[in-house]
């Protein structure tokens, strides 16, 4: 079986990068470690015009995602306070993570169990009610599992197309979410009424698997493809320049 | 004739300015240019009931650990290497603070209304989300152009007080940072009444062009009543590049929220001391 040569690690990366395709000139801001692999391997290949940042307040030009022993190659400052002059002004497409997420997509990273008095405090909303009602959004979910893609969310930060909906055309015209890229599969809301459907399987997971690891009900077509594989120039890319030290492979070990 | 003004005061001195149930921000963001010795400076104070404002890092969990935080005005809390800071999450989990979360740009908004002198910014950021149940001061405001748009009115955020550090500043309150990122401090100095800037070195006004470009000097003196020489100031948090984030220590911090004892422990090694003490230890450490 071919898909036993490849890292699950690796098609996750792709998957990511699949994300921004077609997104053309923007900053493309993947939070985290596969997607900041991701999100390089796509401006490395198919979407060269992507801006990206180092991870801090510079955008740079180079594909090696973390480590640039002679410098990175800068083209713009971008200090924290500029990134909301993208994010408000509708040129950027986040990927952030999500400690919960629910089939329209609303994700927590705040608080598990009651918000005035949580039984888990988490990060804060942070940044993503803003970045949901002005930007493209994708999400990351390294461990999935029916605590994260659960039935509700306790604390809503990014909206979902629910949310989106009750707000109105008007007050929700720039909200999208695109992808939910998961260790096990693509999810997307690409159904009549916004629910998360279930785009593609990694290779060696089976649709029932996926299910079974999903606290609610995926809308999953008759025929559910098979992510995309790395090609081969994808790997050299990703194991020469990228990320030579394989921080991928210890995020996402081989199911 | 009369000389200029010279700011320079204590760690000491600039918290006596501060009075129990004060709103006070700190600059900085995250782990990352913390005015560390005036918060151990409030931890030695007999300062309560404080409404904390900040984009949160080991400033808010040790004030929080101390008991001195009575609300929290934040968007989010974190060590940045240590994604989760635990006395925050202790706080918040035992119910002892009030909590006025805030996305992180319409923070930026609720700053720079205060700064700015209106009421509030109108942004579409918030719209749909949970803030608006768990953040009581929030409000929408209606467009009164023909689109009629409803949006967050973003509330002003004022301060009594604000501290900030930077890398380099003059005796008259000019600020120099020279690591990556300015963060917010000026906006956070623009929307207090009482403002302190901390530097690792106070030098004469002409050196600073000789430290870095004129972009570099983003603190102005007319945003500044009092500057405070602290070297190591934002220890344990990153003042690149006159250090790095001292993880080690950071490690031992985030311990000390393990227990009563461990922060008990932790207190008595690092906080029940003059600055002078601290930074000496941290040398010899």
């Amino acid at each position: 079986m071919l898909h036993e040569l490849v890292h699950r690690a690796d098609v996750c990366v792709v998957a990511v990068a699949e994300c921004f395709r077609g997104d053309g000139e923007i900053l493309a801001n993947p939070i985290g470690t596969i997607p900041m692999i991701g999100g390089r391997l796509a401006r490395a290949t198919f979407e060269p015009d992507l801006a990206m940042t180092d991870g801090e307040a510079r955008l740079i030009l180079d594909d090696a995602a973390f480590s640039w022993p002679d410098g990175p190659v800068v083209e713009h400052f971008n200090p924290y306070r500029h990134m909301f002059d993208w994010v408000w002004g509708g040129q950027r497409h986040v990927m952030m993570g999500a400690t919960q997420i629910d089939r329209y997509g609303n994700q927590n990273i705040a608080a598990i169990g009651d918000y005035a008095r949580p039984k888990v405090q988490l990060l804060g909303y942070r940044g993503a009610p803003g970045n949901t009602i002005n930007d493209v959004t994708s999400y990351w979910v390294p461990n999935h599992s029916p605590a994260v893609l659960c039935e509700q969310v306790d604390t809503v930060c990014g909206i979902g197309y629910d949310r989106a909906a009750a707000l109105g055309p008007r007050a929700a015209r720039f909200h999208e979410i695109r992808r939910v890229v998961t260790n096990l599969c693509v999810l997307d809301f690409e159904t009549p009424d916004r629910r998360m459907r279930l785009r593609s399987v990694h290779p060696g997971v089976t649709v029932e698997e996926v299910q079974g690891a999903t606290g609610f009900d995926l809308v999953i077509p008759e025929e559910v493809p098979e992510s995309r594989l790395p090609t081969p120039d994808e790997l050299e890319l990703l194991s020469s320049v990228i990320d030579p030290d394989g921080h991928r492979y210890r995020e996402v070990p081989d199911g | 004739m009369t000389g200029p003004r010279d700011k320079r005061c204590t760690e000491d001195e600039a918290v006596a300015e501060l009075r129990s149930g004060m709103t006070i921000g700190f600059g900085g963001w995250g782990s990352r240019r913390k005015p560390m010795s005036i918060v151990r400076a409030i931890l030695r104070s007999d300062l309560t009931d404080l409404t904390v404002v900040s984009w949160g890092g080991p400033d808010v969990g040790l004030l929080c650990a101390a008991g001195k935080v009575k609300r929290l005005v934040y968007a989010f809390v974190s060590l940045d290497s240590i994604p989760l800071e635990p006395h925050f999450r202790n706080a918040r989990q035992s119910g002892a603070i009030e909590d006025e979360p805030y996305d992180e740009g319409m923070f930026l908004l609720g700053l720079q209304a205060a700064a700015w002198r209106v009421p509030f910014l109108p942004t579409r950021v918030g719209l749909g989300s949970d803030l608006l149940r768990d953040n009581p001061r929030l409000r929408t405001v209606t467009s009164p152009y023909e689109d009629g748009e409803e949006l967050v009115a973003a509330p002003a955020i004022t301060l009594d007080a604000a501290f900030v550090h930077m890398n380099r500043a003059d005796a008259r309150g000019n600020g120099q940072y020279l690591g990556p990122d300015p963060y917010f401090d000026d906006l956070f100095l623009a929307a207090a009444e009482k403002r302190f800037l901390s530097a690792e070195q106070i030098v004469p006004t002409e050196r600073l062009s000789e430290e870095g470009p004129p972009q570099s000097l983003v603190i102005s003196r007319l945003l500044v009543d009092g500057v405070i020489e602290a070297p190591g100031g934002a220890h344990f948090t990153s003042c690149v590049p006159d250090y790095e984030r001292d993880e080690a220590f950071q490690a031992q911090y985030v311990a000390s929220a393990r227990s009563p004892e461990a922060w008990a422990e932790f207190k008595a090694a690092w906080l029940d001391l003059s600055e002078a003490d601290y930074q000496e230890r941290v040398r010899r450490t």
